[in-house]
């Protein structure tokens, strides 16, 4: 078959009627970072869920590596590694004894168990914490023994829920430079709601709004209406709208609520110098002026409202 | 599989000091229960019986230690069992175990055998104490052995039932109380609940099943009553687990 790793095929969740998630369905490649985004409540989790047989599916299915998780569980199972939002972690062992019973767990032979467990340690930097119980580690550390129980068996898909959070800037460098990494081999499927994150370690996303798969294409798609092409210029004399839109290029101006104005340039168009050339000659007084970023709420509606068409293309579906 | 689940149980209990501190009661308790029965041995039998009325050491000691011993796992067990599956579901750990590639039949045999080898270390300790006269009297091994037979099977019905209690709760103290109030009440049916001696009642009644033990009888019909009982509890337990999976 081709290298499809991940599959889900109208994926339905009910909750007392209420649907959680509703249809949705995409495949994950090998060697691919999926980013999954959307608010909370949006039903990330629960996918996911559903996706390492912790929730059967109300309708649909869903295959690892060609193996159908509701028929074959075990075996499903064995080529995943799953972090849930909360950390399954016994804080009554130590580090090397939570990662043994993990290693075990998930049929890794026992003569190779020691070097998974050191392998798994040193991949997420917890080689100097081995002896220490869970209980008394710092949040960032539990965070990496989650990672790395996901690791430990090398599997076929890794699906990490919020792996980042809680993590201080520092800690989380590496844990993003680990994803990428395993990312090549395998696969791996993250959810955040973190858009730079996404941007980071991903190279595909899916947006998930209200259960509903709104958007599900490549990285760049999403950078794009992101950074966009807009700025956020800030003057200290405001000039007028009308002429920020006689300058070439500009095709919308608008004040924002902090007094800033927020210029929307045409594709292809660079207005920056013009700009600040113009700023320059009628003494606008210009202090900032920056690519604007749009909020997640502004990518979702952006991406939502997308022509239909453009999503088909872009997306390899 | 299910002996990686047994294992990881295991571990657990020895790396809290809830098990270690119940294990050393409880044999501090059957110590000296043992010694009683040994010094009182003495006094009685000294005493004017008759020969007819005589009964052996090992069935005169043996007799009161494994009763005690099944009247004090109707306490312990729930405690112990208690924390099984409440526990995990309080700390949110059986995610780890769901996602791995082991069914939830295995998680659940895992853990209810992880119990009874721990309590099984009492039978065996108890056993022993017993094997321990042989030196100065002649020791009935096939008395001894059905006792521990039954004694085994009883606290075997107990763990499932506290399995099943425990896999109801997020409170370990909850499902302790359940797990006691229920086997309190099945274990003395037929004291509670006045009726006719030969009805069925009694028949359902753990206490009264696990007295035929205590007499030095295997009984296949008892050995069915705890295989049944075992079974339903951990059955339900499966199903209970089954429904967090299908209802979320």
């Amino acid at each position: 078959m081709n290298n499809l790793t991940v599959e889900a095929i109208e994926l339905t969740r009910l909750y007392g009627g209420r649907e959680a998630v509703s249809n949705v369905s995409f495949s994950v490649k090998q060697g691919e970072v999926l980013g999954f985004l959307g608010p909370n409540g949006a039903g990330k989790s629960t996918t996911m869920k559903m996706l390492t047989g912790n929730l059967a599916p109300s309708a649909g299915s869903m295959k690892i590596c060609g193996i159908d998780m509701i028929e074959n569980p075990k075996e499903a199972k064995a080529l995943i590694g799953y972090l849930p939002e909360m950390r399954p972690l016994y804080k009554e062992f130590t580090v090397d004894e939570y990662l043994t019973i993990a290693a075990r767990l998930h049929r890794v032979s026992g003569k190779h168990i020691k070097k998974a467990v050191e392998n798994a340690k040193e991949r997420c930097g917890l080689t100097h914490m081995s002896k220490r119980l869970i209980e008394n580690l710092s949040n960032g550390y539990q965070q990496r023994v989650g990672i790395a129980q996901a690791i430990i068996h090398s599997p076929m898909v890794v699906i990490l829920d919020e792996p980042t959070v809680g993590l201080d800037p520092n800690q989380i460098r590496p844990i993003r430079e680990l994803i990428k990494e395993i990312g090549k081999e395998h696969s791996v499927i993250l959810s955040t709601h973190i858009l730079p994150e996404v941007e980071l370690m991903c190279n595909h996303v899916q947006i998930i709004d209200k259960g509903k798969l709104v958007f599900n294409g490549d990285i760049d798609v999403l950078k794009r209406q992101r950074i966009g092409n807009k700025l956020l210029i800030g003057f200290s004399n405001l000039p007028m709208v009308d002429e920020l839109l006689k300058i070439k290029g500009v095709i919308e101006a608008e004040l924002t609520d902090n007094n800033m104005m927020r210029v929307r340039f045409a594709e292809g168009e660079a207005p920056h110098e013009a700009i600040v050339q113009a700023a320059v000659k009628n003494k606008w007084g210009l202090y900032q002026i920056a690519p604007d970023q749009t909020s997640l709420e502004d990518v979702f509606t952006q991406l939502t409202h997308q022509d239909a068409a453009e999503i088909a293309a872009e997306s390899p579906q | 599989m299910i002996f990686n689940i047994l294992r990881k149980e295991l571990k657990s209990m020895f790396a809290s000091p809830m098990g270690w501190v119940i294990l050393s009661l409880l044999m501090l308790a059957f110590g000296m229960n043992f010694l009683n029965g040994i010094d009182s041995y003495f006094a009685v039998m000294q005493g004017a019986m008759r020969p007819a009325e005589r009964i052996g050491v090992t069935q005169f000691v043996g007799e009161k230690l494994f009763s005690f011993a099944a009247f004090l796992a109707l306490f312990a067990v729930p405690l112990l069992s208690m924390r099984l599956i409440s526990e995990e579901r309080r700390s949110l750990t059986l995610p780890f175990l769901f996602s791995a590639p082991v069914s939830i039949t295995d998680i659940v045999l895992g853990k209810f055998l992880g119990l009874v080898i721990f309590l099984g270390v009492l039978v065996v300790y108890i056993a022993i104490m017993l094997f321990a006269l042989s030196p100065w009297a002649e020791i009935d091994t096939g008395y001894i052995l059905a006792n521990s037979f039954g004694l085994l099977l009883l606290v075997a019905s107990f763990s499932a039932a506290g399995l099943y209690f425990s896999s109801m709760t997020q409170q370990p103290v909850v499902a302790a109380i359940l797990t006691f109030i229920v086997l309190f009440a099945l274990s003395f049916l037929d004291l509670v609940l006045p009726g006719d001696p030969s009805g069925i009642l009694p028949n359902l009644s753990i206490m009264h099943r696990f007295q035929s033990f205590t007499g030095g009888l295997i009984d296949t019909g008892d050995i069915a009553y705890f295989m049944l009982l075992i079974i339903t509890f951990l059955t339900l337990t499966i199903r209970r687990l089954d429904a967090d999976r299908l209802r979320g």
